[in-house]
């Protein structure tokens, strides 16, 4: 052991499981995760898993953390070494003064170990063949004994990991019982065997209030629930098809007509992307609320008919669950890499309306307002989810919904307003905000029918070539554009102590990141306000925050600062003055990245002054 | 897709269905196709169908994909809402279209291009999932509005008005619907009104997957010798298997059939076919037998119409999601949303 002295803390460090995937351990990991929550410490899980079903590397992250910061960390205070595939890697991770938790059933050559960490060895293997003698027992209760061992070592009291098991397998008291036991096992022969606690501590706390603890995709698929989603289409693809899955879940739960049993949805698996759009136009031009779920390849494939939402003017909800592209890229790791392709889908002139989430919560809301501005703008809506969000358990507060809320179902002429004699002109902008009425299919015998096409109409449906009529409809379009900036959820600001000359614009799932590292860089010295933009297209807000700040960065989860470009493009602002702050190797964004960078870049600027930099 | 109004005015004397909606109700804008085109036979074939069928126009979805095909909706049923989506997808559309609302009546029109060639998969899909509809192709053969290349519908050895011959093999959309699980299949010829009308008007009343594969020869750029889409080819080369009749309302058209050579089929709407046998042999509840029936006289050249199989007790999409009979697009919040105080348990699952 060297003089580095090992890592003391508590409720805030970061553990590392390294598995092999399929082993069963994915349940025991978020076990402990659940364990610590229950102690009233906030925690911040992360799966990083390969596209395999099994045999590859798989790592779970839990981020422990007092004060509640929920962006990824960095570094390994504790690394639970489970796969020799990855040993070499997973050790040279460990920050220095770090632990090594690993099974030491067979000896290991000293080589394979490093001097400035503290190995903990437990003979999970001896221990596991000694009780159990079935193969997958085995593979199983492992897991358990190493969550047993964790929690003597960590400190952590077992009776709420006995609570979370008992949750879990109740009414199969076999299996709540031998995983009780199993847990007993791993945990009474670490403290008979070894120094227990670490350094490394949970302590009880009361910091975790009234939060849930709750997926992105599933709290996505709830917010298609309450917001009257009745049609979904959709074609697996990862990291979205949890979306649909628990959407059919929840239906399952929430939708089925308690006397008839008969459903109140309809859930069809596509053939293709391009089938998953078709089905969820169909339905929508037809008067439902209709959704799809998918990743970049998908939004690829459903470029053409999102250009027919846009033209023919049809309501869709499109929940773009990203994934690291171009191409296939990596389909199981996270980026905000699709905001170009999203905001100008399809060919043509064309603007599509994208909602950032920050996390489960308001990924919840979003979901259920796209289809209020689905309906209203009669146009597709984009709900821009990525894998950090949609794939990681993640604590937030609590889903809200207010009783006395209905649906916004937008301008629809009905049978009477047409008795009225109203004039009806399905591309006619009678209110002057760019969005025209239009009819269900089968409301009136004999007026209120028009022809839906993605060819060029005037203002009452019907085919023209004609320049001047092109012209105007692409005209009125924009102007809808315009009409959905109020419409939008609008950018959040949060300004500094001080007054600052610098800002910062940040979105989605880079938002618990940015807010550590606000707290990082006021240690340096470094005053920022902060705008979190929530949609597009930009609410004026944003080009008053860009003309507030000589400098603002823009940070954001992709090569080519995507969301500065779109901000450039829509307000025609000097390039120079976005500062692009970009993190794209697939891994979530972290607090002590950001400040590093805006840190340098600030320490720089402080160097020269800064009218000599831009002149 | 014509910008030409057709003028309204009839003569008064104008025999009324049911409904009492007149042949013109039925009718849209004037066809903007060339001069002799089958797909305008089609189509006054559907408002044909429609009229004799009193079906309110209203209450039909007309759905087309691309292609010279796809725009005959615009020319039938001119108080109906039609959607011309995109190459090859009208099928998904449609399929969207009919979940959110199950009450109307859908009518897919398509071509070889959209189904065979483009819109192949979604042809498949669309038939397998039992999609409630009538699926129309206007098979030619050749791509029309781009002037006449082949189709994959286009037999293996025919030859394009510029004298190519084809090399590739053909697909024939009829064996594939009956393989899919189709549970209405026919084929018919836009030449052929007698036999088309009423194989409309009993696909339109057959609940399930309707499929009906129609040559229509175009006159433009596949209506030449060597061509097996041609008007005289397929003349020469009809196989029908039988002719129907559709009986429908209280009042059945009286129709005195020889004994032996009819069979009554009951629709799941109420209505009868009346199938007048042609050939002897021929069993339009037999699937296997229709496909190998199909085969063997594709193989002498022959193209057989008809009406080739149907099950009258089949279930549709909706049957299979067990959706509620009320259409999904009418449901509200309060039967759609479950409320503040089950999201709160919700919340407290995730503690």
């Amino acid at each position: 052991m060297s003089d580095k002295k090992p890592i003391s803390s508590v409720n805030d460090f970061v553990v590392r499981f390294a598995n092999v995937n399929g082993s069963g351990s994915a349940s025991a990991n978020e076990m402990f995760a659940r364990a610590i929550l229950r102690h009233g410490v906030p925690v911040s899980p992360r799966n990083i898993f390969p596209s395999n079903i099994q045999g590859l590397p798989t790592w779970y992250e839990v981020r422990v953390t007092e004060h509640g910061h929920l962006g990824a960390r960095g570094g390994v205070d504790m690394m639970v070494a489970m796969n020799p595939q990855t040993w070499d890697k997973d050790v040279a991770g460990i920050e220095p003064g770090g632990y090594l938790f690993y099974d030491s059933t067979k000896p290991m050559p000293s080589t394979k170990f490093r001097d400035d960490i503290t190995v903990i060895g437990v003979p999970l293997t001896a221990i596991t063949n000694s009780t159990y003698t079935d193969p997958r027992q085995r593979q199983l209760f492992k897991n358990i004994i190493y969550l047993g061992a964790l929690s003597a070592l960590l400190d952590m009291d077992p009776k709420l990991i006995e609570q979370l098991i008992g949750e879990q397998y109740k009414g199969k008291e076999k299996l709540l019982s031998s995983n009780v036991h199993a847990l007993h096992l791993g945990r009474d022969w670490a403290l008979q065997n070894l120094k227990c606690p670490t350094g490394l501590r949970v302590k009880k706390s009361d910091k975790v209030g009234d939060r849930i603890f709750i997926e992105g995709n599933s709290a996505a698929a709830l917010g298609a629930v309450y917001g009257g989603a009745t049609v979904c289409a959709w074609y697996p693809i990862t990291p979205s098809s949890s979306v649909a899955e628990a959407f059919t879940a929840h239906c399952k739960k929430y939708r089925h007509d308690p006397d008839t049993g008969k459903a109140k949805y309809a859930i069809v698996q596509g053939e293709d992307e391009l089938a998953s759009i078709g089905i969820v136009i169909g339905a929508s031009w037809n008067g439902a609320r209709a959704f799809t779920a998918t990743s970049g390849p998908g939004i690829s494939l459903m470029t053409e008919f999102i250009g027919l939402s846009y033209f023919a003017e049809i309501p869709a909800v499109i929940m773009n669950i990203q994934r690291a592209g171009p191409s296939t890229g990596m389909p199981t790791r996270t980026q905000q890499c699709d905001i170009i392709a999203c905001a100008y889908a399809s060919h043509g002139d064309t603007k599509h309306v994208l909602l950032f989430p920050e996390d489960p919560a308001e990924a919840f809301e979003f979901a259920a307002a796209a289809f209020d501005l689905a309906e209203r703008l009669q146009t597709t809506i984009f709900l821009m989810l990525d894998l950090d969000i949609g794939m990681n358990h993640r604590l937030c507060r609590p889903l809200k919904w207010d009783d006395a809320k209905q649906y916004d179902r937008g301008k629809v002429m009905t049978a009477e307003m047409l008795d009225e004699g109203r004039d009806f002109g399905r591309y006619l902008d009678v209110d002057g905000d760019g969005i025209p009425y239009r009819t269900y299919p089968g409301t009136h015998p004999t007026k209120g029918s028009y022809f839906t096409r993605g060819t060029s109409r005037d203002r009452y449906a019907r085919y023209s070539e004609e320049g001047s009529v092109y012209a105007d409809n692409m005209q009125r379009l924009m102007r809808k554009f315009e009409t959905a900036q109020d419409l939008v959820p609008r950018p959040l600001q949060a300004n500094a102590e001080r007054p600052t000359k610098y800002g910062v614009i940040y979105f989605g799932s880079t938002t618990p990141a940015m807010d550590e590292a606000i707290g990082l860089l006021e240690t340096r010295g470094h005053q920022l306000d902060r705008l979190r933009i929530r949609a597009f297209p930009f609410h004026s807000s944003v080009a008053s925050f860009l003309a507030e700040h000589d400098f603002v960065y823009v940070v954001e989860q992709n090569r080519d600062s995507q969301l500065r470009q779109l901000i450039v493009n829509e307000n025609g602002i000097d390039p120079v003055r976005l500062v692009p702050i970009v993190h794209y190797d697939g891994s979530p964004i972290t607090a002590r990245f950001i400040a590093k960078a805006i840190g340098d870049h600030q320490d720089h600027l402080k160097v020269t002054p800064l009218r000599k930099a831009v002149s | 897709m014509t910008y030409i109004a057709k003028p309204k005015f009839h003569h008064p004397g104008l025999k009324k269905n049911e409904l009492g909606y007149t042949h013109r109700d039925y009718e849209g804008k004037i066809s903007t196709l060339c001069a002799g085109c089958g797909h305008d036979s089609i189509t006054a074939s559907i408002i044909e169908a429609c009229y004799e069928l009193s079906i309110e126009p209203h209450r039909v979805a007309k759905i087309s994909g691309i292609g010279c095909s796809s725009k005959t909706p615009d020319y039938f049923l001119g108080n109906s809402h039609g959607f011309n989506t995109v190459h090859g997808r009208m099928p998904s559309v449609l399929t969207g279209a009919n979940l959110a609302n199950r009450d109307l009546i859908y009518l897919g029109v398509s071509g070889d291009g959209d189904s065979a060639s483009i819109g192949f998969g979604q042809f498949a899909h669309s038939i397998r999932r039992g999609v409630n509809m009538t699926y129309i192709v206007e098979n030619n053969g050749v791509y029309g509005l781009t002037k006449g290349q082949f189709s994959a519908t286009a037999d293996r050895g025919s030859k394009s008005k510029k004298g190519a011959t084809n090399t590739d093999n053909a697909i024939d959309l009829v064996a594939i619907a009956l393989q899919l699980g189709a549970t209405f299949v026919a084929r018919s010829f836009s030449g052929d009104k007698s036999q088309l009308v009423p194989l409309i008007a009993a696909a339109i009343g057959h609940k399930g997957a309707s499929f009906i594969d129609v040559i229509s020869p175009c006159i433009a750029f596949n209506n030449h010798a060597g061509s097996t889409k041609s008007f005289d080819y397929v003349r020469e080369h009809n196989d029908a298997v039988n002719r129907l009749d559709v009986l429908v309302g209280r009042d059945p058209i009286a129709v005195d059939y020889a004994p032996g050579t009819v069979q009554m089929v009951e629709q799941h709407d109420g209505s009868k076919i009346a199938l007048r046998k042609i050939d002897a042999d021929y069993d339009p509840h037999d699937r296997l037998g229709a496909q190998t029936f199909l085969q063997k006289h594709a193989a002498k050249g022959q193209i057989v119409t008809g009406l080739l199989y149907v099950d009258p007790d089949a279930e549709d999409l909706h049957e299979h999601l067990n959706t509620v009979e009320t259409p999904l697009n009418t449901l509200e919040a309060d039967t759609l949303c479950p409320g503040s105080a089950m999201l709160d348990k919700f919340n407290a699952s995730l503690r």
